[in-house]
């Protein structure tokens, strides 16, 4: 299975966002952030810790303007409370694409030897938070509808890279 | 020091269309002095994102002014947003930092470092367009028009003590309908 950096980029593009709010995450680092970084068509806001993201986004949120939060799963564990309070209880669209560090590609996150990415989707359902994995670039055909579906009836979603994009 | 409801009557006398975004006890007090104003926003829901939240605004609204009315103790918990701020370097955000010492909301313990921390040097080094420091009410009513005339981002440090009581209403605070309202004002223009 092949998951491409450059199919997900187009998906975030594709569902009107411009605006990427980031702590760097070595799983997405090569595939997504450079890349990102390197864009001219987005704007890359480097923030210095993850719920200082949530903040962000939320504030764009209520004037209309779409980000995309992109960060290590260590770092959404962390954002937790803001999590909990700014995008489920207000319910705005704060959308997370969350890099699964240390994975195992071939198992589901639910098996995964790492403790932090074995907890991570049930944390995630227990949330209520809209949530989705992407495997191979055939997953990253519901990216663009996820994220716009997130602004249309203002909610979170959290989508996970399965494997590193290449 | 000033008191607090003091320097908020001095600030909504230069205030109209500014987004202002109001942290804890200094959120209830703005409330007070400028009640009803779709655009007060107070529902920051986790503590020290007052400023985060004042940066998406500040983003988003380019050709607004934004006022972040923090605490010392919410600052605390979100240092790093002073060196995000600062590198994002919006022009129109303004960063007010109400210095009590203490989490008034939370018993009035005081904070880490009380007396000794220095709020506007770490705004200064994080890299603010423009720092200030009041710590009497007539300096601050003399100052205030330059400070809001200053290309952001600005930092503030004021030093504050609780002045007039104003009603702890947490519903309030975390109304729905004011975000709504928000909203419908930010899309109005």
């Amino acid at each position: 299975m092949n998951l491409t950096g450059k199919a997900i980029i187009e998906a975030v593009l594709e569902a009107g966002i411009r605006t990427v709010l980031s702590v760097p995450d070595i799983s997405t680092s090569d595939g997504l952030l450079f890349p990102i970084a390197a864009n001219s068509r987005f704007r890359l806001v480097r923030v210095c810790k993850e719920d200082e993201a949530i903040g962000i986004a939320a504030g764009m949120s209520y004037a209309g303007e779409r980000a995309l939060i992109l960060i290590q799963h260590t770092g959404f564990l962390d954002s937790i409370n803001a999590v909990r309070a700014v995008a489920v209880e207000y319910e705005l669209p704060i959308c997370m694409m969350i890099g699964l560090l240390n994975k195992e590609p071939e198992l589901p996150s639910r098996q995964s030897s790492v403790y932090g990415v074995r907890i991570m989707e049930p944390i995630l359902r227990e949330m209520g938070i809209v949530h989705d994995t992407l495997n191979s670039d055939a997953d990253v055909a519901r990216v663009a509808p996820t994220l716009r579906a997130a602004y249309a009836q203002s909610h979170p979603v959290a989508i996970m890279t399965g494997r590193s994009p290449s | 020091m000033m008191k607090r409801d003091q320097v908020l009557k001095i600030l909504a006398r230069h205030l109209d269309r500014e987004i202002v975004i109001g942290a804890y006890s200094t959120a209830f007090d703005w409330i007070a002095t400028r009640p009803g104003h779709p655009l007060n926003f107070t529902s920051v829901g986790a503590m020290g994102l007052a400023s985060s939240h004042g940066l998406g605004f500040a983003i988003a609204c380019p050709d607004r002014k934004v006022i972040v009315l923090d605490g010392d103790g919410s600052l605390l918990m979100n240092l790093g947003s002073l060196v995000t701020i600062a590198a994002a370097a919006p022009a129109n955000l303004l960063h007010f930092v109400f210095e009590n010492g203490t989490y008034e909301a939370n018993g009035g313990h005081p904070i880490p470092g009380q007396g000794r921390v220095d709020f506007a040097g770490m705004a200064r080094s994080a890299g603010y367009a423009a720092v200030y420091r009041f710590e009497d009410l007539g300096t601050f009513e003399t100052g205030i028009k330059e400070v809001l005339q200053q290309p952001g981002p600005v930092f503030a440090d004021l030093k504050v003590v609780p002045g007039a009581d104003s009603p702890r209403d947490y519903a309030e605070l975390y109304d729905p309908g004011k975000r709504d309202a928000l909203r419908a004002e930010l899309r109005r223009g």
